[in-house]
């Protein structure tokens, strides 16, 4: 969609975007309009809950529907509330990794546990951005960050199953790198009836990229494409081919 | 600011309920249909109440996986529209003091009832405090105003349940009843009238939803799904609600507001209990249970023709500093009995001109008329 195209769902008052040159998020903020454009949803009648972060930032202010900007790691346990109370809301939680899964991962498991009519979009950069790139529970095991210099030791999550463990009926990954199918894919998010999560991977050039050898929006866009493939692409690669891999794609398992 | 009078949902007469249970029936009857908690002692017996009773209301309960998440989805229902309410003891209302000060920041009317045990930490999770009335007014991070009433009877705590969500909704505020473990658990007579006054929250589509024309007013509070497209956040924010996180002024102007609305408010606010005031010589300030047993000394030492006086605080916060001063102008000394290491004595000691003498109890237990019999005998 062209920005003119878009501007119909921003708010009137939006004069600019707060993200960082080369940051994925406002390609996110594109894929996640173009879904709601193409599934002539009513913007208006919809909820957009975010935590607090770079990617909180997607749907608030910007958004032309209910927004609720709210504190580092409640979006849903918010957007739960307000559901709950008026299940008429088209609810939707657009917030960050750290956000998401690291202090609030408790509110994540439980609301897919409980199978809450609502849409939940991690925006995946892999780092604390707004911090200054701190090292997250998604960072890869071995990248560098602010408190990694020598390298993260720790494993990331892998965030579909960890929501597919806990009950979620539908999951997907993919990276803003991959437009049509992240779009397709919360199309089907949003049509599902019950829990429903989405990991965008979105490049952080600023923080993450500059401290991993990808010092240029370029560069992390070109390793995104690199690294993402799709799970039958997957099935041909030995576990040596895998280990630089993303394996991206629907993660519908049904109830674990 | 109108009040309507609506039927009470209990048949109005005399019931026998515990004071949790009839925090319950005040919330069901001034019209709270969101309720989302986490069983803490001693405060479990309103939730469980609550999940029976809104099958009954069409309300909405759910029990979530912590305090934190119950009194965020408190906040998210609150802008739903709902009347919304959380309970919970020490440890629970500690998780909450970030998301309480979001709320005050966000003028989201709500209640939180907290049941007060004895603490620090664990403590004696069944046994009686009143150790968190200073966290009520300053536990979250800022410059803020909340509105705190205290207890004393199974008839208040269904009386002030209902009190607290009219003041939550006339001035978008987090309102909390501070009960203890004595009065949560007790069983006594209380009578239920055939109506109750009920505030609900003022609505003007297309009005600021964060300001006002006044330095003080209360702006009007839309809801989610009225298509208002609201922006609410916790970062400092425009009238109409957007961020402004660099200036001065809308930061200054914002914390002033949501501070002044209570603060110029106060006499409004502010509830108290008078007994034999006019010529007594010694005062007693005390709320919640103290003043049952500080009532029961005043009286016995009434009957000895000594001249003591009682006041009673309904409500804490914001604090009664006018009325201490003119009580403090008058007598020669006022008693603080309560049970911490010494709160709202610090408060009367600022306030009051005269001699102020801390008794302080903690130890999981009341305090016993006798001991406060005891005591004024030494001061007088």
């Amino acid at each position: 969609m062209t920005i003119k195209e878009l501007g119909k769902y921003l708010r009137r008052d939006i004069k600019d975007m707060p993200f960082c040159p080369g940051c994925g998020h406002l390609v996110l903020l594109n894929i996640v309009l173009q879904a709601i454009d193409e599934m002539k949803l009513n913007i208006d009648e919809m909820l957009f809950t975010s935590g607090i972060g770079c990617a909180a930032w997607i749907p608030s202010p910007n958004f032309k529907a209910d927004t609720l900007h709210t504190l580092h790691g409640r979006a849903i346990a918010f957007a739960i509330g307000a559901k709950m109370f008026n299940p008429k809301l088209k609810t939707v939680v657009i917030s960050g990794d750290g956000d998401l899964s690291s202090i609030g991962g408790n509110h994540l498991i439980h609301a897919a546990r409980r199978d809450i009519d609502m849409t939940v979009i991690c925006a995946n950069n892999m780092i604390y951005g707004m911090t200054g790139g701190q090292v997250a529970s998604t960072s890869p095991t071995g990248a560098y960050t602010a408190t990694t210099m020598k390298g993260n030791t720790e494993r990331p999550f892998d965030l579909p199953r960890l929501v597919l463990g806990a009950g979620a009926g539908y999951a997907a990954r993919y990276a803003v790198t991959q437009k049509d199918l992240l779009v397709d894919a919360i199309k089907k998010a949003f049509s599902i009836k019950g829990f429903s999560f989405i990991e965008a991977l979105s490049p952080c050039p600023t923080q993450f990229g500059r401290r991993n050898n990808y010092d240029s929006a370029a560069k992390m866009f070109k390793m995104l494409k690199r690294r993402c493939i799709t799970q039958e692409d997957a099935r041909n690669l030995s576990e040596d081919e895998l280990k630089d891999k993303i394996v991206t794609g629907e993660f519908s398992y049904g109830r674990c | 600011m109108e009040f309507k009078e609506i039927e009470s949902t209990l048949t109005p007469g005399n019931y026998y309920f515990s004071g949790n249970e009839a925090v319950a029936e005040g919330a069901i009857a001034v019209g709270c249909r969101f309720y989302s908690g986490y069983p803490i002692t001693p405060s479990t017996e309103i939730m469980q109440r609550i999940s029976v009773r809104f099958d009954d209301v069409d309300g909405v309960f759910v029990q979530m996986e912590d305090e934190i998440a119950s009194i965020c989805s408190v906040i998210g229902a609150s802008w739903a529209g709902a009347k919304a309410m959380t309970a919970t003891s020490g440890p629970g209302f500690s998780l909450m003091q970030e998301a309480i000060g979001y709320a005050a920041f966000t003028e989201t009317p709500l209640v939180i009832v907290d049941i007060q045990r004895a603490g620090p930490s664990t403590g004696q999770a069944t046994r009686v405090a009143s150790g968190d009335i200073m966290q009520a007014q300053w536990g979250s991070h800022g410059d803020y105003q909340i509105i705190a009433l205290s207890p004393w009877s199974v008839q208040e705590m269904y009386d002030q349940t209902i009190e607290c969500f009219n003041l939550a909704e006339q001035y978008r505020v987090p309102v909390f009843l501070m009960g203890e473990q004595a009065i949560g658990h007790l069983r006594e007579r209380m009578d239920v009238d055939p109506t109750l006054k009920v505030f609900d929250r003022v609505k003007k589509p297309g009005a600021l939803p964060f300001g006002t024309d006044e330095d003080d007013g209360v702006p009007p509070m839309p809801a989610f799904g009225e298509g208002e497209d609201l922006l609410v956040t916790g970062s400092t924010h425009t009238g109409s609600g957007f961020r402004n996180t660099d200036s001065a002024t809308a930061h200054s102007k914002l914390v002033r507001r949501i501070n002044n609305k209570i603060m110029n408010n106060r006499e409004k606010i502010i509830q108290t209990d008078q007994y034999y005031l006019d010529d007594a010589e010694t005062v007693i300030v005390c709320y919640g249970f103290t003043a049952r047993s500080s009532l029961f000394a005043v009286d016995h030492l009434r009957k000895e023709g000594k001249r003591i006086g009682l006041l009673r605080l309904k409500t804490l916060w914001p604090f009664p500093d006018q009325l201490i001063r003119q009580v403090g102008a008058v007598a020669k000394k006022i008693l603080v009995p309560e049970m911490n290491m010494g709160q709202i004595v610090g408060e009367v000691m600022k306030y009051a001109d005269c001699e102020v003498i801390p008794y302080n109890q903690t130890n999981g237990e009341i305090i016993h008329p006798d001991k406060i019999i005891e005591e004024l005998r030494n001061i007088i």
